[in-house]
């Protein structure tokens, strides 16, 4: 064994890493060679150094009371009898919108005080945003071109969404998936700003609907809108300007002609 | 409008929420603790741990290893690294490998010595200087004294990978103490 072999290989000497043969040799290299013996000697030092307790960070209270299966939701929520119960079990059985809205109450119980049946939305729609972002969720069919998106969808929604290509207002098409959202499949948009993604939900709405806002929660900043008989959510962790500045393009493009339902 | 989601099953799955409190919520320190040391601040590593709980519950199904807290150290990683979205996991190769000069090291020189006597808190200062990915490698294996079998998993990793890493980790975890054991610097990665 070279020094310079051993200069790696003690490491995983210290860390009981290496097979019998490969311990033994090490053994006797640091035997025989007083730097790499008086290195060995070194690290073993710092890894005691690092094996002090005061290093390791527990986790703080808040976060312990808010995990701990025992207690009530830690929140100001309305005491029904039903939120009595173990927020984990709820969390259990209501999925992962469920999860938000119960173990999260300093951040979710702004979307409860807002009132109207939009709310669960925001928080379905976040939940949805940061699941596309886990490595194999994003896309379902990858492509910059509208004209491969918007066919991808047919057959597998009861409409046909609107696809735009907003490349020349800094917010490229990326690709789409489909999603669920409400209760009912949702077209999934995804669109870049830099290395940020925008996903944009859209499905059926009733013609009158026009109701349109903004939130934000917990980073992510969401604005809702319905026009011409559809409604639609987008989402993202880009500032509140950067995605209104997306809004606005998408509302403006002339793109594919809307089209509520196939022919 | 749509319709109202607020509607929560009466008969829960004791026997799925069971298995996670008996298996991940154990791990929650162990979460914290790689949190905070990537995060470097106490509310955003609450933010990340908060968020892999979330994503932990989500995905729980998909659990069948025999390690929770391999799965759930990884979970919180992935968090961290989407969260800060700064800078993807993969992307410090090139200031890893600039590093590497500095790591030609002969034996013991005088200043090493000290080592002995470095406090904690100079310590600290010194592994929260590290590029995140010798950080995290660090704080796997010498505060959750985790295999290399672990870290690879964790940090999606070949082992020879871990086992370089861990070994440019304390070169300059060394190099720093020896070097600068009482200077206070502090710089974003
Ligand atoms: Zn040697």
């Amino acid at each position: 064994m070279t020094c310079d072999d051993a200069r790696l290989l003690v490491h995983a000497y210290l860390d009981n890493e290496l097979d019998a043969a490969q311990s033994a040799t090490m053994i006797k290299h640091l035997r025989d060679c007083t730097a790499c013996a008086a290195s060995y000697d070194v690290y073993g030092r710092l890894r005691k150094a690092l094996a002090q307790p005061g290093l390791y960070r527990r986790a703080p209270d808040a976060l312990r009371e808010r995990w701990s299966p025992a207690q009530p939701a830690a929140s100001a929520a309305p005491a029904s009898p039903r939120r009595r119960r173990a927020p984990l079990a709820y969390a259990m059985a209501a999925g992962f919108a469920g999860a938000l809205l119960l173990t999260s109450p300093a951040w979710i119980a702004g979307l409860r005080q807002d009132g109207g049946g939009g709310n669960p939305v925001v928080a379905e729609a976040i939940s949805s945003h940061i699941r596309s972002l886990q490595a194999q969720h994003l896309m379902d069919v990858v492509s910059t071109d509208q004209h491969t998106v918007k066919p991808w969808f047919e057959g597998k929604l009861d409409f046909s969404p609107r696809v735009k290509d907003l490349t020349g207002e800094g917010f490229p098409l990326i690709g789409g998936r489909l999603d669920a959202i409400a209760g009912r499949s949702v077209a999934a948009l995804i669109y870049k700003r830099h290395l940020h993604v925008i996903n944009l939900y859209q499905w059926p709405a009733d013609a009158s609907a026009t109701a349109s806002s903004e939130e934000q929660r917990h980073g992510y900043t969401v604005i809702r809108w319905a026009t011409e008989g559809m409604h639609y959510v987008a989402v993202s962790d880009v500032s509140a300007g950067d995605l209104k500045q997306f809004v606005l393009a998408f509302q403006n493009d002339a793109g594919t002609p809307t089209a509520r339902s196939p022919p | 409008m749509p319709a109202d989601l607020h509607v929560i099953s009466p008969n829960p799955d004791s026997v799925r929420s069971a298995r996670f409190e008996a298996l991940v919520l154990p791990c929650l320190d162990a979460a914290y603790n790689l949190a905070r040391w990537l995060a470097r601040d106490n509310a955003d590593a609450q933010d990340v741990v908060q968020e892999a709980m979330l994503r932990a519950l989500r995905y729980f199904d998909s659990f069948h290893g025999s390690d929770a807290r391999v799965w759930l150290l990884a979970i919180v990683r992935n968090t961290f690294y989407t969260l800060r979205t700064k800078t993807p996991p993969g992307s410090l190769h090139e200031s890893l490998d600039e590093d590497a000069h500095t790591l030609v090291d002969g034996g013991p020189s005088p200043e090493t010595l000290t080592l002995l006597a470095v406090d904690v808190g100079t310590l600290q200062l010194a592994l929260e200087r590290l590029p995140s990915p010798l950080r995290e490698v660090i704080v796997l294996r010498e505060l959750e004294e985790c295999s290399y079998k672990e870290i690879a998993a964790i940090t999606e990793q070949k082992i020879g990978t871990v086992m370089s890493r861990l070994a440019r980790a304390r070169e300059r975890l060394k190099a720093e103490l020896a070097h600068h054991p009482k200077e206070v610097r502090r710089h974003d990665v």
